[in-house]
Order: C-alpha cells, then structure tokens, then sequence
C-alpha cells in the first residue's frame, strides 16, 4: 500500500485582498524508505504544502484535493483523530531552530512530551526514553543535556533537539522544511547526514523542502520542482539532474554559484518576480520569466510530457527545452 | 544555570532598586498587618474619651483619635483589610481574567469577538464610578467592595491575557507543539500561559496597589468596610472634619495609603525588570 498518497491538492488563503491559491492541483505519491525533495524559491508553495500534509494550515484556508495515509483521507480526519496523527505518524522539522523551541521549558520535558502523550510512557521511562535520543542525534554529554534550556544551546545543537524531538514516537513519514537553512554550511551537512542515517536505520519516508538544488540532488530519491503552487518537473533525482528540462529548472541550476567562477564573475539570474498568487496568468504560471515562452504559453495551461516513467514536465515548448543547457537560456 | 552567573535571578532581583525598595515596603507592609493579628501597641477599638486627641507620644506613637482611639493600633489593623480586600478582588480578576484571555486567544473567531467586546464595554464605565454604582446596588460593605473591585479587575486581566497569548500563538514553537500532536487545550496551559505569566505577575501586582487605593476610595466615601472595623480610606474621611483640630489624625492614614501604593508600584516596576531582562535593558 502507497504510504502517502497526495492528489489533486489545492489550498487557497483567504486573505485581505482576496483569495491566494497557493498550491495548485499538485500530486505526489511516498512509499515507505523513500526520500522525496520539494524545491523552488520563496513563495512556490512548498512549506504550504508541508503544513498541508500535517493540517496545520491557518484556520482562514481552504483545501481540496485528497491527501492519503495508507488510504485514509487525512482531510476527512477530526481535530481530534489529526492530534493522534501528528507528532506520532507524521512529524515535521522546522527551518528556524532558534524559536521552534518553546524558551521556557528545558529541552528534555519537551523531548519527553510527545513520548507521554502518544506513547503513554510514564515519566522515568520517557526520560529514560529522552536521554538515548538526544545521544542518538549526536547531543554530547545528554545526562546533563537533558536540564539546559534552548538559549543554553547552540543553532546546530537545538536543530538536533528539534530532530529528536520529531523522531521520539518512531513517525512513518519525517517532513522536513527547509532544516538548515538557518545553519552554517558546516553544520548543514553534519545535520542533513543525521536526518539521512536516521531515515534509512528507521525505514522511514522523508520529505525534504529546500531551494537548494544541491541539498536535494544529493539526499533525494524524488524530485518535486515546484513554481507558482503548482509542480513544474517531477520524477527520480538522479533522471532529473541527467536532463535538467524545464525552463524554470534549468533557471535555478542556473543561479548556483560555481566552483572556480572568479572573483568577479556574476551569478545568473531568473529575471523578474515570482507570480501574484491574487492574479494567477491563465496559461503557464512561468510565462512572464521563461526565455522560451511563446504566446500560446500565455493562454493555456502547459500539458505535462512524460519523457521517461521517472521523468515528466509540464511545458508547452518541451522540444525547444530539452537538450538546453542553462547556461544558454540564463546569462 | 549557576548562582554565580551574573544574569541569574537573583542576581538581578539583587541589582534592581526598584524591586527591592519596593520589596521593602510592601515586606513592612504584610510584616504590619501580620504582627497585628496578634499584637498591636494600643487598641484600635476601645473608646477613651479623656484620652481624645493627644498628640504623639511614648504610649501612643502615632497620637490618638477624637475617640481616644490608639492611631498607629487602627492603622496596622487597617492594613488586614486593605491587604485582604486587595488580595481578594486581585485574585477574582486574575482568575477569572487570565480564564477569558487564554480562552479567546485560543478560540479565535466569535468567543474572542464576544469576550473582547464585553470587556470593551466595561472599560467605557470609569472604574471608581461602576464600584461606587456596584456598591451602592448591592449594599455598602467589605465583600462588596471586594466583588466590586474585583470585577473591574476581569476585563483588565482578560485584554492583557489576550494580547500577550495571541503574541505566543503566532510563534513558531506554537507551530511545532501542534505538529508534535499536542491539542490547544494542552499547548494553552504548557506553552502560552507559562509565557504569559511574568507579564500577568507584574499587572497583577500593579492592580494590587490600584485596589488598596479603590478600597480606601470606597471606606472614605462610606461604601467600603463598616465601623467599628478601623479602614484607611474612613480615617481619612473621619480625620477631614477635625482637620483644623487635630492635623495628626489626617497625615498618618495618607502617609499608610501613599507608603502601601508607592512600595507596590515600584515592585512591580521591579519585577517586570527582574522578569523580562531584555525590556529593563531598553528603557
């Protein structure tokens, strides 16, 4: 059985000037012990997506669309049934360490909260419980650990509490937003090794969101490329980085900095901005920003090409892109 | 975190001077109206008219009233009641306040709309006058005064509640306690009101003083407690005929009135500073 099955979803934000379709018609699908990357740039999507999967969207949204755990349909799900769910079945890990902590209460009575309130371990056995996980994400000395507060604590230090913290009730599916980007780039490979071994000794499914192409190449089995709400390119990572093809894709390889650059070189860029969701184009959300558009673009949403069962894009002009380098389209 | 460091609690109690003046005063103040339970230098009772007037000696420090009544006796007797009613309607707005607060920043949408319009309404009544109205339907006396001061102290407790709660909800570990599972009954009571609570201990100290103050403005007026239980508020009402007579009588209820509201305002002062480092470092 599919662990997580999610089709057709869309949510729409109420907001003061009306309403914002963040996330359009996006499908996916997770088996247990797979790694699936979500990836775009500010305002795509993806953390909408994520707060979707654990129904802790701002009460003034609409979702549609089904989201399925082992078939059953988390939207259908009472307020009461998703508190069983979350923190238990699913867990997430949160871009900003430094305040997903709550400063009042040492790191260890939160570590051991969600073991006494889905596991129902009575207090020594969580604390018990509490100490091998804090040593499990790599957290030295946790016996005196256990009593500090978050402030005691450094960024990469509270991000591995945070780890733990999701791992405590052994959850079937890890959501992790954007979980290093508030880190050094040192401590951004030590803690996205942690969550790779601890996904894989776990047999768990992990969901990583990053706008960082190489964070994703190298720890996903799965690529999700989203722009504007809605999925651009989707399919296996390594199928993906061979034949790079979206216009949009190739953008965003475009802008990474490369080794041996020079000093003054510049970075290429996607001009202009990401789309107002408040006025979405009819046609491809990508148009006003791609260097292959073409007027039929503007019209019509772009069809989705399944090049190989791995690898499928949504665009009109899917021969133009393919066998571009980004090197030719950005400059 | 050790004693020694310097940012510790009681270090920063122990640099505060407001926290500590104020600690003084309100320490001699319960130290007063404790020792009087059992002991006082006079009695605050007993009518000795030859003994009318007398100006502040050995036997009687603070002088007597137009009865003989010893002053400084009636005024630490005074300072159970004052301390009892404020003790009282404090914790009847703080109770019932916190309750609203917490429960609209949790609930949102009409049960917040609803609770924050009610206590909209009761700021528009001035809070002396509603007392005074509130009195003078149920009947003068000290649990009226408590209940009246007491329910203007709801609303107060209720917006700061709200408004600081509403703040919590908003951040992120709010965010990752509901991912972990936990429903909003539990995250209320382990992440919003432990957070809330340095901001609430220092409004409730602040509305101490206000209701050791409202309770004399309601004795002075006559709605408050009833003779022949001594009450600041009525010494002073008592001592403004005999002003020209015997000015003794009126400095010393005045002096116990400013020295309680003073000492509590600068502890609470204190304390906002000793709980919350970071806005005692802007100011």
């Amino acid at each position: 059985m599919t662990l997580l099955d999610v089709q057709d979803l869309t949510i729409t934000l109420a907001t003061a000037e009306g309403p914002a379709r963040a996330v359009r018609d996006l499908s996916f699908s997770l088996e247990r012990g797979e790694t699936l990357g979500i990836v775009g740039e500010s305002g795509c999507g993806k953390s909408m997506t994520a707060l979707a999967l654990m129904s802790l969207l701002p009460e003034r949204s609409n979702t549609e669309g089904k989201i399925l755990l082992e078939s059953e349909d988390l939207l259908r799900f009472s307020e009461k049934d998703l508190c069983n769910i979350r923190g238990n079945r699913m867990a997430m890990i949160f871009q900003e360490p430094m305040t997903s902590l709550n400063p009042v209460h040492t790191i260890g009575h939160q570590v051991m909260e969600p073991l006494r309130l889905h596991k129902g371990l009575d207090k020594d056995a969580a604390h018990a419980e509490a100490l091998r996980l804090l040593d499990r994400v790599g957290i030295p000395n946790p016996k005196a650990r256990i009593r500090n507060y978050p402030h005691q604590l450094s960024g990469g230090q509270r991000q591995r509490v945070m780890i733990a913290l999701a791992l405590s009730c052994g959850p079937d599916i890890l959501i992790a937003d954007e979980p290093t980007t508030a880190l050094d780039v040192t401590i951004q490979d030590q803690i996205l090794e942690l969550i790779q071994n601890l996904v894989s000794e776990d047999g768990m499914a992990l969901i990583l969101i990053s706008h960082d192409l190489g964070v994703i190449s190298e720890n996903t089995d799965k690529v999700l490329v989203m722009y504007g709400g809605s999925a651009v390119e989707t399919g296996r990572t390594d199928k993906i980085f061979g034949e790079l093809t979206h216009p949009y894709t190739l953008g965003l390889f475009a802008a990474m900095p490369k080794l041996g650059m020079g000093r003054n070189a510049r970075l290429a860029t996607i001009p202009g901005v990401v789309p107002d969701l408040m006025n979405l184009p009819a046609g491809c959300t990508f148009f006003d920003r791609c260097p292959l558009a073409s007027d039929h673009c503007r019209d019509a949403s772009p069809p989705v090409h399944v090049l190989n069962p791995d690898h499928a894009v949504a665009c009109h002009n899917i021969d133009d892109a393919r066998g571009k380098k980004s090197e030719e389209l950005y400059l | 975190m050790s004693n020694s460091d310097p940012t510790s609690f009681l270090n920063r109690c122990r640099r505060s001077r407001s926290f500590l003046i104020g600690g003084v005063m309100t320490g001699f103040l319960l130290l007063c109206a404790a020792i009087s339970l059992f002991w006082t230098p006079g009695s605050a009772y007993d009518i000795v008219i030859p003994d009318r007037f007398l100006p502040p000696s050995a036997e009687h420090w603070l002088g007597t009233d137009q009865f003989g009544r010893d002053i400084v006796s009636m005024l630490m007797t005074g300072t159970q009641n004052s301390i009892a009613v404020a003790v009282v309607a404090v914790s009847i707005g703080l109770i019932i306040g916190v309750s609203l607060g917490l429960l609209a920043a949790a609930k949102r949408g009409w049960t917040e709309e609803f609770i924050m319009r009610i206590s909209d309404f009761s700021f528009a009544f001035p809070a002396i006058l509603s007392a005074i109205m509130i009195t003078a339907i149920l009947g003068p006396g000290g649990v009226n005064s408590i209940l009246a001061i007491g329910l203007y102290n709801i609303p107060v407790f209720a917006r700061l509640t709200r408004g600081s709660a509403n703040a919590i909800w908003a951040r992120e570990f709010v965010l990752a306690a509901r991912a972990a599972g936990k429903g909003k009954f539990r995250i209320t009571f382990e992440h919003i009101l432990p957070n809330v609570l340095s901001i609430i201990i220092v409004q409730a100290t602040i509305l101490f003083a206000i209701a050791i103050l409202a309770e004399a403005a309601l004795s002075y007026l006559g709605l408050g407690t009833q003779p022949p239980h001594p009450s600041w508020g009525r010494m002073l009402n008592e001592a403004q005929s005999l002003i020209f007579l015997d000015p003794w009588q009126a400095v010393f209820p005045g002096l116990a009135i400013a020295t309680a509201v003073f000492g509590l305002n600068l502890l609470g002062d204190g304390l906002r500073d000793v709980l919350d480092p970071r806005l005692s470092r802007k100011r």
